[in-house]
């Protein structure tokens, strides 16, 4: 793979390698299909794209799990719930009694065919978390699809009513919102406020928390960029925001991403990028070596730029402080 | 230099304590303090500071707010009225300033 070209590179710009700091987050993403075709995936995930975890691969990560007490479970896609195994495999998680999340788009949820999903995720407790990247419909809409805004906002209405969202229910439901362009998402704290007044008054929904991502340079996002002539802003956007304090908690510090093949990855964004684990940590789910892994040098490229910049970046959102605008 | 103006210059805001660092750090630090949410939210400072740039017609600055709004999930609907509003204080500001000439022109005229 061919590194982004960037002035100076990230890995000038680290003083030393970046070490993982233990495994408290197995991300396990369950194949490539999808719905929806976002402008801003950077799994590049639709309904044509082939790859499925093998029942095999998600039996190892379970045994994985069963013999390392990692807190966390993060099952994501693609659409997890279009794979066959995927209730199967999401029972057995909530069984292990971890922190269990769950990425949908939401809208696969209003479908007959998944619609039992929801009692399936509050049965086992499983955090959801569903994209929405912006309060307008028309820019929701820009980025996830024509006519997606009013089915993600019926889909949190018919999980608010199953107790997702709601005071007092312990059923936790987090929103993600990504810049529908090429700018930098603001702070957490702000734009939570935000989409809590609009939505609880234009629509009647809520939620829990709001998580905001930083856009990855790839994949259709990239190709966005180039296209519109906005590649090198973005980028030197994001150089011109590294944030030393993001930096010391971005999440491939405590995450390994599990790849429908069972590769290993030091995030779901090195997954998409071909980068497994490396400098002589296991690479695959059947080799699993929790002390060989907990301390492993992260393999880094000018992509991780985005996970620096200003507050930083997770897939649970801000890492760091809100930082000023000029 | 090619230009009074560079793009490129946005970034080199970060250095204006060059020269004098500790003026430098109290700037910084009160820009930090006022801009933070308080009894006014991030956008709607945001907003007052997009009307401040354009009416100040600063590149920088209205490049920087631009990004600020989009980012804090401002509309473009809200941004074109806080610049309205800008345009509008402008405008009558000079209007306002009609006075001293009229004044001028019933004192001097016969």
């Amino acid at each position: 793979m061919t590194d982004l070209p960037v002035e100076p590179s990230f890995e000038q710009k680290l003083s030393g390698p970046l070490k993982a700091e233990g495994v408290e987050i197995l991300q396990v993403n369950v194949g490539y299909r999808c719905n929806l075709e976002c402008k801003h995936c950077h799994v590049e995930a639709g309904p044509r794209r082939p790859e499925m975890m093998p029942r095999a691969i998600m039996e190892q990560c379970l045994k994985v799990l069963k013999a390392h007490p990692i807190p966390t479970i993060d099952l994501t896609g693609g659409s997890p719930e279009m794979h066959p195994h995927f209730s199967w495999f999401l029972r057995q998680c909530g069984a292990l009694n971890r922190r269990l999340l769950v990425r949908t788009n939401g809208v696969i949820l209003l479908e007959k065919e998944f619609e039992s999903f929801i009692d399936l995720y509050a049965g086992n407790r499983a955090e959801v978390v569903v994209s929405l990247p912006h309060t307008d419909a028309e820019m929701t809409n820009r980025q996830r699809g024509e006519g997606i805004f009013p089915r993600v906002v019926e889909a949190i209405r018919k999980l608010n009513a199953r107790g997702y969202g709601q005071a007092g229910t312990g059923l936790v439901l987090n929103l993600v919102h990504n810049p529908p362009g090429a700018y930098l998402p603001g702070s957490q704290a702000g734009l939570e406020n935000h989409y809590r007044g609009v939505l609880r008054k234009k629509y009647s929904i809520d939620f829990t928390h709001l998580f905001c991502l930083t856009n990855m340079p790839m994949g259709r996002f990239l190709d966005y960029l180039g296209k519109t002539d906005n590649y090198e802003d973005y980028m030197a956007t994001l150089v011109n925001a590294f944030n030393p304090a993001a930096l010391r908690s971005v999440m491939c510090k405590t995450t390994l991403s599990v790849a429908w093949d069972g590769r290993l990855y030091d995030c779901d964004f090195n997954q998409m990028l071909g980068l497994p684990t490396d400098h002589g940590a296991p690479d695959h789910i059947a080799d699993f070596e929790l002390e060989k892994l907990a301390d492993r040098r992260i393999v880094v490229g000018n992509h991780c730029y985005a996970c620096t910049a200003g507050a930083g970046s997770s897939c649970q959102g801000e890492v760091a402080g809100p930082a000023v605008a000029i | 230099m090619s230009d009074y103006y560079e793009k490129e210059d946005l970034a080199d805001f970060a250095n204006i304590g060059e020269y004098a660092p500790d003026l430098g750090k109290k700037y910084f630090d009160y820009y930090g303090e006022a801009m933070k949410a308080g009894a006014l939210s991030e956008r709607e400072k945001a907003l007052i500071a997009l009307a401040v740039a354009t009416t100040q017609t600063c590149p920088y600055c209205i490049d920087a707010y631009t990004n600020q709004c989009l980012s804090l999930g401002v509309s473009r609907e809200e941004m074109m009225e806080a610049v309205h509003v800008g345009a509008a204080m402008v405008a009558g500001v000079v209007l306002a300033h009609s006075t001293q000439m009229r004044k001028i022109i019933k004192k001097k005229e016969m």
